[in-house]
């Protein structure tokens, strides 16, 4: 069965959760141009969640951002519709796809309604247990010819199959958030995982537009495998400068040492918070049984998820309070787990601990101004020069950083999670958003 | 029509910010100012520079789309809102998309002569930020055909037929050159403009501007020839000025020094339903300019200053070529070289054109006129230019559509 066969009926499990809206705002417009060229063909996308409230707003969601994409594909949809004499205008058209996308989704909160589907993607919380009865159920509703990718993003893949038996049906689809603009995919394949189930995979990743990098099935893979031991790092040089500096201090000094003088879109406790504090914990967690690894864990995460000081995004997308406390996006404090509250990030304090690392190397210049800078390359190798020689404690302690970044990343190569340091080098550049990969002469 | 039966003059002249994209002011998320405040503005920026409103005897409200951009019809229903010595008086909304200021122009001129009225108030607005640029595209596409093109036109429609446009000149005369061409009106299109402060692109700090312009064209997402620095801008403004007979000015109690004449105007229009005639050309243009030349009894040598309909950068060339600046073909070159800028022998787009300073579609017409004036009575600010005694003639070109609704008018400084 082709690719186009199997999505006349797709389903998305969690499809209200973060993941699964944007994956289904994915295949919802995607349904629609099938649709578009093949008038009278039946599709369907079934969208189901437990939470049956959040649907309302998934509507909405979705409603909103298939607009803006048929917005942005207007001389894509011109050719779509041309011969559709009813839509003249541009506005015509966007309005038929986005009619056309709602025409095929189905939403609801029962799993029966995926009983026909052909694909199955699966989005609900990162938690083994729940993960497995799902796919158990799903797999006795559904035929044998149902194939399911799964967002995990750190449960292996093949321990999956196995508990929920579905003899090779399951792939690694591992999207990064948001889902729509993220052009990155990992795509761990189990050892078990079918033939025909890789090749769907690497053709919906074309025609989806995605970047897709492999990942080989062992917990965490390349993204979470190396941002939660470059974390524990981060965390675990704040413990040691704490006594010195507080552990505020010691926080808020690494966040901008991650930030600032390695050039990253945020520092490492912003990205902690962003990800959320229990996500990061439940990912440790994952990660510690199945690689019996005991490093992988964190006092202070546990503390903080203890406090419910937790992180996360709004609905509206705003940053809740974690490590850091925000205002309109923006780090304006850090949490004093002693006092319970948070040390604002301002006068005295914030000026004695930037005289303690001292000055940023020449040649530097915000991520965000290099971003769409056409001699990145050179500046960032110049910068960097720089920052070899600088004597500032802030110099000493980013070179430490960028050397323990890049011995994680290598050490996933070694360990086979990645087939090359190229594969991780693209994962944190697409999917992180670095201007440079961890594996690089820059130390 | 030979000469002009009696003289006019137009004085006055007003323009407002032109807000969009460019400019700092600009927040495109949060509410802004609607047509009524740009008619207003413009107004009373005219109306400033006279003696007393009760000595305007008409208005003409000129604007091409705000049926649809602002959900409003009834045009001259606004203009007494500027000041209530105007309510009760005649006025006339005026459309010919992208040259409605021209049109505006010419009824204004008609009434003087006609001795209907001695002092006439022209306003243009346009206020396109109401919508993203993707519907815009389609209420700017009502400047073509709709029933017998729209549906085959593409998204973005208007740059798509001056695309074609680029793309036959770079058949004709050469890629490389027309290309560079049009890149060089690009540069000194936003030269311009960073010396006008009411100019959309007057914040621009682009060090770069020729490699910007050079960008290569995307036609998954735009057009096949050009690419969106080809292009005019998205603006919200308007523009203001008062035709006068000689009485008129006498009783606006303007001297003549801040006037300027109306020399003549050659108005053509073509055919919406059939294509341009030839691609390479602005036919329509160049028919228009021709009248006005031999109404007036000069030619391209007595102009001193030029407004031309840059609604894309190709249009600038093909303008140029049109007005009789050079041959057929030989646009490209002849901006590559310089002579279009405010130090060359025909100063052009001196306050930035419809690319520096925006386009406000249906008002571009009578923003023109009120950069002419400005040119020749010294009130250009920043931008002014030497007019060379030999030549004290200026001229604009309005053009609606695909070089369909054309107004040339020359205009002189008053002796
Ligand atoms: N958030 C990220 O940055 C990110 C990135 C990559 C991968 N992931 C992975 O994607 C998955 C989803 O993460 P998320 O961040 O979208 O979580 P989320 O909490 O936003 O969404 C999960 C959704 O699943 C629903 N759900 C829970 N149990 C269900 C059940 N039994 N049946 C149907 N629906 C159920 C919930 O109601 C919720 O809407 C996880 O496996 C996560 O590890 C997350």
């Amino acid at each position: 069965m082709n690719l186009d066969e199997r999505l006349e009926n797709v389903s998305v499990i969690g499809a209200a959760g973060k993941m699964g809206s944007g994956i289904a705002v994915l295949l919802a417009q995607e349904l629609a141009k099938l649709k578009a060229h093949n008038q009278g063909k039946i599709y369907k996308l079934n969208l189901i969640d437990v939470n049956d409230a959040a649907l309302d707003g998934l509507r909405r969601f979705i409603k909103a951002q298939v607009t803006k994409v048929a917005e942005k594909s207007i001389v894509a949809l011109r050719s779509i519709y041309a011969d559709r004499d009813d839509l003249v205008e541009n506005w015509e058209m966007i309005e038929a796809f986005v009619d056309d996308a709602f025409s095929v989704i189905r939403f609801g909160s029962d799993l029966k309604m995926a009983a026909d589907s052909l694909l199955i993607f699966e989005a609900i919380v990162e938690d083994e247990a729940i993960k497995i009865r799902v796919l158990k159920e799903l797999n006795e509703l559904c035929g044998e010819e149902t194939l399911f990718l799964t967002n995990t993003s750190s449960i292996p893949i093949g321990f999956l199959d196995e508990q929920a038996g579905l003899s090779g049906r399951i792939i690694g689809y591992h999207f990064y958030n948001p889902p729509v603009v993220q052009r990155l995919v990992e795509v761990i394949t189990a050892q078990s995982t079918q033939q025909e189930l890789r090749g769907i995979g690497a053709e919906l990743g074309k025609r989806l537009r995605k970047k897709l990098v492999p990942a080989n099935d062992i917990s965490g893979f390349i993204g979470n495998g190396h941002f939660m031991r470059d974390g524990l790092y981060a965390i675990g040089e704040a413990e040691r400068l704490k006594d010195k500096y507080s552990l505020p201090g010691a926080i808020y000094i690494m966040n901008r040492i991650s930030q600032d003088y390695l050039i990253r879109p945020m520092g490492i406790f912003q990205l902690i918070d962003y990800v959320g504090i229990d996500v990061f914990q439940c990912i440790l967690q994952v990660m510690r049984k199945h690689l019996g690894d005991s490093t992988l864990q964190s006092d202070l995460i546990d503390r903080m998820a203890e406090r419910g000081i937790l992180g996360g995004q709004r609905v509206d997308g705003s940053q809740k309070d974690g490590f850091l406390k925000y205002e309109r996006n923006r780090p304006v404090g850090v949490y004093d787990l002693e006092k319970g509250e948070y040390q604002p990030i301002e006068g005295k304090w914030k000026e004695d601990l930037d005289a303690a690392i001292g000055p940023l190397p020449a040649g530097f210049s915000p991520w965000r101004n290099l971003l769409r800078e056409p001699k990145k390359e050179e500046k960032l190798s110049a910068y960097f020069q720089n920052l070899q020689g600088a004597k500032t404690f802030g110099a000493e302690l980013a070179r430490a950083y960028l050397a323990r970044t890049k011995e994680i990343a290598k050490k996933l190569v070694q360990d086979g999670v990645a087939n090359s340091e190229e594969d991780v080098n693209s994962v944190l550049t697409n999917g992180f958003y670095w201007l440079y990969g961890p594996i690089n002469d820059y130390i | 029509m030979k000469k002009l039966r009696k003289k006019v003059y137009v004085t006055a002249g007003y323009n407002t910010i032109s807000l969009g994209s460019g400019r700092k002011e600009f927040r495109p998320k949060e509410p802004r100012p609607g047509i009524e405040h740009y008619i207003k503005e413009a107004g009373e920026g005219a109306i400033a520079q006279i003696n007393n409103p009760d000595n305007i005897d008409e208005g003409v409200v000129t604007n091409f789309m705000m049926a649809r951009y602002n959900r409003q019809g009834n045009r001259p229903g606004f203009f007494p809102m500027i000041h209530p010595a105007l309510r009760y008086k005649p006025a006339t909304g005026v459309e010919g998309a992208c040259g409605s200021g021209g049109l505006g122009l010419v009824v204004a001129c008609k009434t003087i002569l006609a001795d209907l009225a001695d002092a006439v108030l022209v306003i243009g607005i346009e206020v396109q930020n109401t919508v993203k640029a993707v519907y815009g595209a389609d209420y700017l596409a009502g400047a073509g055909w709709y029933a017998g093109e729209r549906k085959q036109g593409h998204a973005h429609f208007f740059p798509a037929q001056f695309s074609d446009r680029a793309g036959a000149c770079f058949e004709k005369f050469g890629k490389e050159k027309v290309r560079e061409g049009m890149a060089h009106w690009y540069v000194q299109a936003i030269e311009n403009a960073r010396r006008n402060p009411k100019a959309q692109e007057y914040h621009n700090s682009t060090e770069d501007l020729y490699t910007l312009a050079m960008t290569p064209p995307n036609p998954k997402v735009f057009c096949e020839h050009i690419n969106v620095f080809d292009c005019s801008k998205v603006s919200d403004a308007g523009s203001a000025l008062i035709f006068a007979s000689e009485e008129g000015l006498k009783k606006l109690g303007v001297s003549k020094e801040d006037a300027a004449e109306v020399v003549s105007w050659g108005q053509c229009e073509d055919d919406i339903t059939k294509p341009p005639p030839d691609l390479t050309k602005l036919t329509t243009t160049e028919k228009a300019v021709k009248l006005a030349y031999e109404r007036a009894g000069i030619s391209i040598r007595d102009i001193g200053v030029l407004e031309v309909h840059d609604c894309f950068t190709i249009s600038g060339l093909l303008a140029m070529e049109a007005v009789g600046a050079v041959g057929y073909g030989e646009g490209a070159d002849f901006v590559k070289e310089g002579r279009t800028r405010p130090d060359g022998d025909i100063p052009t787009n001196t306050t930035g054109g419809l690319i520096g300073y925006g386009h406000p579609v249906g008002a571009s017409g009578v923003r023109q006129a009120v950069d002419i004036l400005h040119q020749l009575t010294g009130k250009a600010g920043d931008c002014q230019v030497e007019i060379n005694p030999d030549r004290p003639y200026g001229m604009l070109i309005s053009m609606g559509g695909s070089d369909k609704t054309v107004v040339a008018m020359t205009f002189r400084k008053t002796e």
